[in-house]
């Protein structure tokens, strides 16, 4: 069966990829989502058989390579934390796939679309069921090809194809600290297997390591140059800037990998790896600065975005920051559960947001939105579900997930975690307020479109591609139409995915986090045996348990107060604190550091090498120079017939004879 | 001794230029010549499969031995292959037939001459690999530059003799460094055998010249920094086969030059040297990838990543580590694959365009979806995305150089980084983006023998990437036979280090 869930997406892409231009776009995309249908289905019987039933299992299906002692295979391990995986990427995949049957109906280039979206969930599957750091890596880099071609999937629009480059190479700058990762635990272990190297692993705490010029603990060095990996894909502050310009690719792709699941590949690794990780304190501890901050940088961004898929993205990236709080004050669990749930609720918001992109032909500023509840009140009403669940309203998925993080983060002693609690109890206050400022300024108010309202607006429509090229571009012209309700397929999704967003945390926090922990997870999460933080975080304090709730009361309000009841009061708010307001607008102004420190610097150096280093040294010492000399030479002493060439030929045969020569005066006897 | 399969395969190529000597050049001779050109190569290809099938590759003797007198009776005409030259004599007859075809309508003039001059390539570069006399060697490897000076000086494009005359001077220094060098070891050792001077142990301190004056011709023909400069010069004028030659067999002859003489030969001065390599490596991959990616020409873009490439392979050899040596080899024949289908991709292009320019160019894939999805595979190839084969080879080089330096490791690991902007800002510039200039309106995409070209190349270039088993256990039997050779010596500057200490 596990067989079947991985290869059915791959089978899909084939055909798709390699016949979609001959069967056409409808039997593409109705393979593709039938065999993604099937898959789903069959991770939720595995689910329930490995996470209530009889636990993990391996199924080894070749070997990939052997050089001396490194044995890599092809195998696919299958215990809770994948089968949690398989649930995710299967569930979400299955239902993006259905909503993009709508989404993208009036696209050309339908079955490249669909071969991709099968592609980017093999490649997520081969790494949610790893068994060796390699194949981790085979996934790891597979979904960033996928991601990159999907980010680029309106080739013809510069500003995506720049958005695709830009997040493949930051995941790569990512990678490469993964990949030092993978030489370290090979060095120190003799294996890149899971099982191998964590049963080798306890050693390594007390282990010195001499890396780059400095002896470090060997565990910490470790976890640290993995983690790195875990920063590039899942977006974690400084590694962050690819992730909201990936919102250039079409809304569902968004939803599927830069919400639900590929982003959150970085918190699957580390949970995978918690073997290694428990043993090294300091790496947990930079793990949860890096968490926390990146919660609270990417919500303070997220208040003053327009883009309604920005406002999104800014969300993901703070609530993976939660994610790796989880993970850094060893409440794996919490972490992972947080995935799980949050899979669902944001999945859910993107395909909301899409299908008010797809009611509003494409507009996705949200200043110029307002009074949509009336005219699409399904998708607002699932966007009601969604806020509520990513904001932590009580018994709704997001509740017992997020209040389960912020509690393990008073909880825990690990260095680090009273900063983690102060910023988390923060970013939920501006999680709420920015998620209900995005739903207030698109579903209520009044219209800000329509007729006059924006023309201006219709250089942005053109930006994707091609007329002829992109779904939903010129027959429609804006304003021209009112908003219309998505159809059914894009619908359904939304259903779905409601369904789990209230009530995911609701069936599953027992066994994730609660008491039927030991019996869910069967040891697919390890904890050192002083980790008693899954105990401890359900001993807070009241205060603390209330806290993310009365933020998210508080943001709600002020969110209400500003878009609500008294709108010039943002306005003025931006007014007086202009610098502040541009500094959060630009994003901290990361793009421009980072171009100004690494992307112009390396093209000089690359334009200087080339000109100055081979162009006038090495050339002009080297054969430029002696061949001005020869020359000189040649033109003075002698003047031959033949062609350059037949000089070179020549002097290759002058070399032979030579050796001819020595050898008949008896140097060879 | 009965086998005649080696010198079979180096005397067929011969014969079908034999044949293509005696074609008339008129319209009917021509379309014999380059039918006859294919069958040949054909022929030699199938002939290479039958070597393969009496090979043993979990031996690490070599084999297929044959030998006749010659010279005199120390140096003889003998031919043996083992599990190090094997593979590349495999990859020179399976790309030579892309070669040909490739040239099927591209080349038009002299076209009799052109294909006499790759089956005497082929043939000589065969002859390199299956050499098993130092005088031999020698001879096949300064002769199989001769065809290839032709390919660029003749057929090449304007700056064709400017190109051909660097190489020349590159080459000549290093080539007579190597005569006296050979010369030298036949004076002391009293054989130019190659499996008896493998037994041979030189003194130390001769070791370290003999080590250096091969060193100048096979750092050469890597190319290594600082002397790779004539390469992306020659690739940038050569017509399109020749530039998959260039990079897929001729590049590989230094770094097989490496693992047949410098480090099996003179392990003491490999140890002492490897620093030396290892800096002129990591140089190569850094220095050689900003250079690639500021390229405004696309064959002296995927020339200048090629030398990365060969950095990679410089480095792992040199880390005298399983992984180091294997991941060297396997990183060779990958790119054998790659960088020669690369350029068949730029062929492409080129023989529809006339231009090189990547500013020409842009937007291509709305007209060319078969080329987009080639050129895609290979540039992932070309990064090293895993199931591919570039992966492999980096990966195992990237492992045995950690194991050997981590400094080494950590530099030369950026690459993964900047091998992906070189590449995939190539790809961004050449193939996405609107399709606005006016002369790319009605670009074609791929005809039937460009597919026939391209297909077998993407089948290769995955499946080698997830089953790289079938060409690494061909690597493991020599490798570990050659390391518990250098053993010795390591365990000698071990020792001394512990002394210093």
């Amino acid at each position: 069966m596990i067989q079947a869930i991985v290869f059915l997406p791959l089978l899909g892409f084939l055909i798709a990829g390699l016949f979609g231009r001959v069967i056409g776009p409808r039997p593409s995309e109705f393979i593709t989502t039938l065999l993604l249908g099937v898959a789903a289905v069959m991770s939720w019987i595995v689910f329930v058989q490995v996470g209530f039933g009889t636990g993990g299992y391996k199924v080894v299906l070749a070997n990939w390579m052997t050089s001396g002692t490194l044995t890599v295979e092809w195998a696919l391990r299958v215990d809770t934390l994948t089968a949690v995986m398989l649930v995710v990427v299967n569930t979400v995949s299955a239902l993006v796939h259905l909503y993009s049957i709508g989404y993208m109906h009036e696209d050309p280039h339908r079955p490249r679309f669909f071969a991709y979206l099968s592609l980017f969930t093999f490649a997520m599957l081969m790494l949610v069921t790893s068994d060796n750091l390699v194949q981790m890596f085979f996934g790891w880099e597979g979904v960033g090809l996928a991601s990159y071609l999907l980010i680029g999937f309106w080739y013809q629009k510069p500003t995506a194809v720049a958005a695709a480059m830009k997040a493949f190479i930051v995941n790569r700058v990512g990678d490469f600290g993964f990949a030092l990762g993978i030489f370290l635990v090979f060095v120190l272990t003799g294996s890149v297997a899971y099982d191998a190297v964590f049963a080798k692993a306890a050693p390594l705490a007390s282990q010195t390591f001499h890396f780059i010029g400095y002896d470090w603990n060997a565990a910490t060095i470790a976890c640290l140059l993995l983690f790195m990996g875990a920063m590039g894909k899942s977006a974690q502050f400084l590694l962050h800037t690819w992730l909201p310009d990936a919102m250039e690719g079409p809304t569902p792709v968004s939803a599927l990998i830069h919400a639900a699941t590929m982003v959150t590949a970085g918190v699957f690794m580390v949970a995978r790896l918690s073997p290694i990780f428990e043993l090294s304190q300091t790496a947990l501890t930079v793990i949860i600065i890096v968490g926390a901050t990146t919660a609270f940088f990417a919500a303070t961004v997220g208040l003053v975005q327009n883009d309604i898929k920005r406002v999104i993205a800014y969300s993901t990236c703070s609530q993976l920051g939660y994610m790796f709080v989880a993970l850094g004050v060893g409440a794996y669990s919490a972490g992972i559960f947080h995935l799980f749930t949050h899979a669902f609720f944001k999945a859910l918001l993107f395909l909301g947001a899409g299908s008010v992109i797809h009611a509003m032909h494409h507009e996705q500023d949200i200043r110029h939105m307002g009074g949509l509840q009336s005219k699409i009140p399904f998708t607002a009403a699932m966007m009601t579900i969604g806020t509520l669940a990513l904001t932590g309203f009580p018994f709704t998925a997001g509740f017992y997930s997020k209040d389960a993080i912020i509690e393990s983060a008073f909880a825990s002693h690990t260095p680090g975690q009273t900063y983690a609690f102060l910023l988390l109890v923060l970013s939920a206050f501006m999680t709420s307020f920015y998620s209900w400022r995005l739903y207030f300024l698109t579903f209520t108010g009044a219209p800000r479109w329509g007729h006059g309202a924006h023309h201006n607006d219709h250089a942005h429509h053109h930006d994707h591609g091609d007329a002829d090229d992109h779904a939903h571009a010129e027959p429609h012209g804006h304003g021209d139409h009112t908003p219309h309700e998505s159809p059914i397929v894009m619908l359904i999704p939304l259903a779905v995915l409601g369904v789990g967003a209230l009530l995911a945390g609701f069936i599953f926090a027992g066994p994730f986090i609660g008491a039927g922990y030991d019996a869910f997870w069967k040891g697919a999460l390890f904890t050192g045996k002083d980790n008693h933080i899954l105990h401890d975080m359900h001993e807070v304090p009241t205060w603390v348990k209330l806290s993310p709730f009365v933020a998210m009361v508080l943001g709600f309000a002020l969110s209400w107060l500003f878009y609500v009841k008294n709108p010039r009061l943002p306005v003025a708010l931006a007014e007086s604190q202009p610098i502040l307001y541009r500094f959060l607008l630009n994003k901290w102004y990361f793009d421009e550091l980072y171009d100004f420190l690494f992307v112009r610097p390396a093209k000089a150096i690359g334009r200087f090498l080339w000109k100055k280093g081979d162009g006038a040294v090495i050339d002009g010492l080297g054969p430029d120079g002696i061949s001005a000399r020869v020359v000189d030479v040649t033109h003075a002493v002698v003047r031959l017939q033949t062609g350059y060439i037949y000089h070179y030929a020549f002097a290759m045969l002058m070399g032979v004879a030579l050796f001819v020569t020595w050898y008949m005066f008896g140097g060879a006897h | 001794m009965s086998s005649h399969l080696l010198s079979g395969l180096i005397v067929l190529p011969l014969i079908g230029s034999l044949f293509i000597l005696m074609m008339k050049s008129d319209e009917a001779g021509l379309r014999n010549i380059r039918w006859i050109a294919l069958f040949t190569t054909l022929a030699t290809f199938i002939l290479s499969l039958v070597a393969w099938n009496k090979f043993d590759p979990s031996s690490a003797a070599f084999q297929l031995v044959e030998e006749s007198s010659w010279l005199s009776d120390k140096i003889t005409f003998k031919l043996g292959v083992d599990g190090f030259s094997m593979p590349f004599i495999l990859l020179t007859t399976f790309l030579m037939p892309f070669c040909v075809v490739a040239s099927w309508v591209s080349v038009e003039k002299r076209v009799k001459e052109y294909m006499i001059a790759f089956l005497v390539l082929e043939a000589l570069m065969i002859g390199v690999f299956a050499a098993l006399d130092l005088v031999l060697f020698y001879l096949f490897f300064e002769a199989g530059l001769i065809p290839m000076f032709l390919i660029i000086g003749i057929w090449g494009g304007k700056r064709r003799i400017y190109a051909s005359f660097k190489f020349f001077l590159y080459t000549l220094i290093g080539s007579l460094l190597m005569l006296i060098a050979i010369m030298a070891m036949y004076w002391t050792a009293g054989t130019t055998d190659i499996a008896a001077l493998l037994k041979y142990k030189f003194p130390v301190g001769m070791q370290t010249w003999l080590w250096l004056a091969f060193f100048a011709s096979f750092a050469v023909k890597m190319p290594m920094w600082p002397v790779h400069t004539w390469l992306p010069d020659a690739h940038v004028e050569a017509p399109t086969a020749g530039s998959v030659i260039l990079a897929a067999i001729l590049l590989k002859m230094g770094g097989y030059g490496f693992i047949r003489f410098s480090i099996p030969m003179f392990p003491d001065a490999s140890v002492y040297f490897a620093p030396l390599v290892f800096a002129m490596s990591v140089i190569a991959i850094v220095y050689t990838s900003l250079v690639a990616m500021m390229q405004e020409d696309i064959k002296k873009l995927i020339a200048y990543s090629s030398v990365a490439h060969m950095g990679f392979v410089t480095m792992g050899l040199f880390t005298l580590t399983e992984q180091g040596i294997q991941g060297a080899m396997y990183q060779m024949i990958s790119h054998g694959i790659v960088s020669g289908a690369l350029f068949l991709c730029v062929g492409v292009v080129y023989d529809r365009m006339h231009t090189r320019d990547i500013a020409a160019y842009g937007g291509l894939t709305q007209r060319m979806p078969l080329y987009a999805v080639a050129f895609m595979v290979f540039t992932m190839a070309n990064v090293g995305l895993p199931g591919t084969s570039g992966f492999v080879g980096e990966f195992l080089t990237l492992l045995g150089a950690f194991r050997a330096n981590t400094w080494v490791a950590f530099v030369a690991t950026t690459g993964v980084i900047l091998s992906a902007c070189y590449a995939l800002w190539l790809y961004a510039r050449v193939m996405f983006g609107p399709l606005e200039k006016p002369s790319l309106k009605n670009i074609s995409d791929l005809t039937p023998r460009e597919v026939g070209l391209l297909a077998p190349l993407v089948v290769l270039t995955i499946y080698y990437g997830v089953q790289p088993d079938p060409i690494l256990d061909v690597f493991a039997a020599p490798t570990s036979a050659l390391l518990q050779q250098t053993q010795a010596a390591l365990a000698a500057v071990k020792t001394a280090a512990l002394t210093v200490q």
